[in-house]
């Protein structure tokens, strides 16, 4: 079971949130022109990270906000949580 | 090599079968190959075998971190069929399934393939309306399906939840009666030993740790028992795709995700068929040694880990006893994971790549056992002559860009939920 801290809500269980994938993935900007390739990349290409993985959730039986994650896609290991639109420094 | 038969196994039983050959050999890296095929489970294997029997190229190596066979070969839960609607995934698996009929003979093993027949339950009327649809495609590509009443259904596994108050009552199911199950170990072990005697270096506990590109060209690999110089480079290492995609500057439409399976403790014969629960994802077969073999739902986030988390094995097996009531008094013996490469719309990838020499076969979702001889057969023929077979051109890489999606489910780009 994994615990995850929702910004709002405090520490969880996994029970109570929704997976919602890749949050390093940005929407090619609007009103401007996109490439098939950019598009392509946005749609579809992921790059599955083995380890450090920024993903989404959404805590779906709580307070129904989406969040951002920063976990281990091999040891699970949860290191930070994020609210979804907070600026992240690499 | 030695020839597997009722002659040999008695003739060794005098020594107390302590002098029958290796199955396969441990050789130490050559300096080159014309073909490397990166990966050693099924798909590997099954590929290098083909490259040898079919194109007449034997020299050949199986490149594998592991042992050959420990990854998702080993743990799946070893169902064959071919019920699919899509052209390009039912014609595909259809010829799978004559390799399959053929496999013991083909390879002097016996994979213990047992065409027992799989049901799909259905449990509303719309969901019997999209079976029939179902049904019919697959009878217009050649493939058996049978659409069953409740009653039909009844009189084969009795043992299902057919009582009146329930929450997903059984209005029939879609059957296609050649499906089945074999043994997922001796599908490897069988490739992996004919590959060898026809030459095939089966390369163990070795790992690949770069690629050597240069103008465009694939010239050889990099790992950790030293250079290989090769001119062509087979990618099948399924989970571990992204992570050697990386290493050529290569982004898919893959992600990772991990799926569990699980067997109860043996018990007498009750269930003769594959049956997977319509409601939800949940599929159980019986095993020849009496355990009851279930699998189901993904974990639902990316992951490599190999092995599963509670929640979700805690869902999948709720769902089995809505099903199947009797399966409450079982005590379970074992659960283990697996990495799958899941694909954007549900179907694999068998293609050449922007880099010469280099192919690449993932995607499998969770679909990959049952296409072992299909997948190896066409991903040799692809290698051996650069350029795709007709039963592969649909698993191209660039659908994705070109829009020519083969998303049976209709579940668009959520790996995570198919």
């Amino acid at each position: 079971m994994l615990h995850i801290k929702c910004p709002y809500c405090g520490m969880r269980s996994q029970n109570e949130f929704s997976y919602g994938g890749d949050a390093s993935v940005k929407r090619p900007e609007l009103n401007k022109e996109i490439s098939d390739e950019e598009w392509d990349n946005f749609v579809y290409n992921r790059k599955s990270l083995r380890g450090k993985h920024l993903e989404l959730w959404q805590h779906l039986s709580g307070c129904r906000q989406w969040i951002k994650v920063e976990r281990d896609t091999a040891t699970h290991e949860i290191f930070n949580t994020y609210k979804a639109d907070e600026e992240i420094s690499q | 090599m030695q020839k597997y038969s009722i002659f040999n196994l008695v003739k060794n039983a005098f020594s107390n079968h302590e002098n029958w050959d290796l199955a396969w050999k441990d050789p130490t890296p050559k300096e080159e190959y014309d073909v490397v095929i990166i990966g050693g489970g099924g798909h590997g294997l099954a590929t290098a075998y083909y490259l040898a029997k079919e194109h007449n190229i034997t020299k050949v190596a199986i490149i594998e971190k592991g042992w050959i066979g420990g990854g998702n070969v080993g743990r799946n839960t070893t169902i064959i069929r071919s019920n699919y609607m899509h052209d390009e995934n039912a014609l595909f698996s259809e010829f799978g399934m004559d390799l399959w009929r053929k496999m013991s003979q083909d390879l002097n093993y016996n994979v213990m393939f047992s065409p027992r027949g799989i049901i799909n339950l259905a449990h509303s009327d719309a969901q019997m309306n999209a079976y029939a649809r179902r049904g019919n495609s697959m009878r217009l590509n050649g493939i058996d399906a049978v659409l069953l009443n409740r009653e039909q259904v009844k009189e084969i596994i009795p043992m299902a939840d057919f009582s009146e108050n329930v929450r997903f009552p059984i209005f029939g199911g879609l059957m296609q009666p050649s499906a089945g199950t074999a043994r997922h170990d001796a599908v490897a072990w069988g490739y992996a030993r004919q590959a060898d005697s026809m030459g095939v270096d089966i390369i163990q506990n070795c790992e690949v740790t770069g690629f050597d590109v240069t103008a465009g060209k694939i010239n050889g690999i990099r790992t950790s028992r030293g250079n290989i110089k090769t001119k062509k480079v087979g990618l099948c290492v399924a989970g571990s795709t992204n992570i050697l995609a990386e290493k050529l500057n290569m982004t898919l439409p893959i992600e990772t995700h991990l799926l569990q399976a699980c067997v109860s403790e043996p018990v007498k014969p009750i269930l003769d068929r594959v049956v997977t629960f319509g409601a939800g994802h949940f599929y159980i077969s019986q095993s020849d040694k009496g355990e009851m073999v279930m699998g189901g739902d993904l974990d639902g986030y990316n992951s490599y880990a190999q092995r599963g988390n509670l929640p979700t094995l805690q869902h999948v097996l709720t769902e089995g006893i809505a099903m199947m009531p009797f399966l409450s008094k079982l005590k379970m013996l074992r659960t283990w994971g697996g990495i799958m490469d899941m694909s954007m719309d549900g179907s694999p990838i068998i293609d050449k790549t922007h880099i010469d020499g280099l192919y690449l076969n993932c995607g499998w979702c969770y679909g990959g056992f049952k296409a072992t001889p299909a997948s190896g057969w066409t991903f040799a023929h692809t290698i051996a002559q650069d350029r795709v077979h007709e039963l592969n051109a649909g698993f191209s890489l660039n659908r994705f860009s070109t829009g020519y999606l083969i998303d049976e489910k209709g579940l668009g780009t959520k790996t995570w939920i198919s």
